[in-house]
């Protein structure tokens, strides 16, 4: 179960984030916006690699680790309330996040955020996500309604996405 | 691998639409260029959505020859059920994709009958491959030229972004 899932586009604008809490989503953003470098990383290495190195299935981005801390984050707590300061403490110190990526011949970029202490999560798990994303995916590019490029507003993929996130609490 | 499934019904859908878009524009001979662009165009469009299903399940391309040999193989098969004859290219970013029995001129003629008119039924076609090489992240102009049906050349000019 995820706790964000986002969609970019080749350009690297996002068609599609979503993430629980809702009120989380800005950091969610910069999560998936530094995720991007490392997708990067790992497609370019692919072109000097072997030919088993071609699947579309990118795996672990970063190593696990404690959720970063960004610098306009610590600005709000100095003019927020003692309790939200404390919160947000427990926030960073506590969540972990792992990121997983995606990317398809299309360029398209799949992220997939999901809660470090949920170990029962299996690779063929989020393996089983990423293609669940890319088929829904591929349905919207086939829409006649939908112009590439735009954001993703179907509530088909909507659903879709709904169905593989933590339920907010 | 996805096929489609009589390809008899799209040459017929394929043939109406040319007569539509040229009934319901204008008389004059200007109008020839816009709708050879509204056919391009539309095929541009299911260029886009066919190749996002077509590569759905292969491996990642490793370059650009890679992506044109796709296009010549298996998204031609999966479309006319047949694969382009003869791929040139200078490897300067021009290649030549011949077909010799192109299958939307194959009811046209089988010379140089009508061949004034070829370029109508290869516009959706040129939009088709541009659609396609653009969802793959190349960006090309597409031509073809016809001199004997139904054998014809499709021209694909990468641009360098």
């Amino acid at each position: 179960m995820a706790v964000c899932i986002a969609v970019i586009a080749k350009e690297n604008y996002p068609l599609y984030i979503r993430s629980v809490p809702v009120q989380n989503e800005l950091k969610f953003h910069y999560t998936v916006h530094t995720s991007l470098d490392v997708v990067e990383e790992k497609i370019s290495a692919v072109g000097k690699a072997m030919a088993d190195q071609r699947e579309l299935y990118l795996g672990l981005l970063y190593p696990t680790e404690d959720y970063k801390v960004y610098p306009s984050h610590m600005i709000i707590v100095y003019y927020t309330p003692v309790c939200i300061f404390f919160l947000l403490i427990e926030n960073i110190l506590l969540y972990r996040h792992t990121r997983y990526g995606y990317v398809t011949n299309s360029k398209v970029k799949f992220v997939i955020v999901v809660d470090s202490s949920n170990t029962s999560l299996r690779d063929n798990e989020i393996r089983s996500m990423f293609r669940k994303l890319h088929n829904s995916f591929t349905d919207v590019m086939c829409n006649p309604f939908y112009n590439p490029g735009d954001t993703i507003q179907s509530k088909a993929f909507d659903s879709m996405v709904s169905a593989m996130m933590v339920q907010a609490s | 691998l996805f096929v489609m499934a009589d390809e008899a019904l799209f040459q017929f859908l394929h043939n109406e639409v040319i007569q539509y878009i040229y009934k319901s524009s204008e008389h004059g001979e200007m109008e020839n260029g816009r709708c050879i662009t509204k056919l391009e165009n539309m095929g541009f469009r299911v260029g886009q959505g066919l190749i996002e299903r077509f590569t759905k399940d292969t491996a990642r391309f490793k370059d650009e020859l890679d992506v044109m040999k796709f296009i010549c193989k298996d998204f031609w098969t999966c479309v006319f059920k047949k694969q382009i004859d003869n791929l040139r290219t200078n490897h300067q970013g021009i290649y030549v994709l011949q077909d010799n029995k192109f299958r939307l001129l194959t009811q046209l003629s089988a010379g140089k009958q009508y061949l004034e008119h070829a370029p109508k039924y290869l516009a959706f076609t040129c939009g088709l491959v541009r659609g396609g090489l653009s969802n793959l992240g190349v960006k090309s102009i597409v031509t073809a030229e016809v001199s004997v049906m139904p054998a014809c050349k499709f021209q694909v000019m990468i641009q360098k972004m």
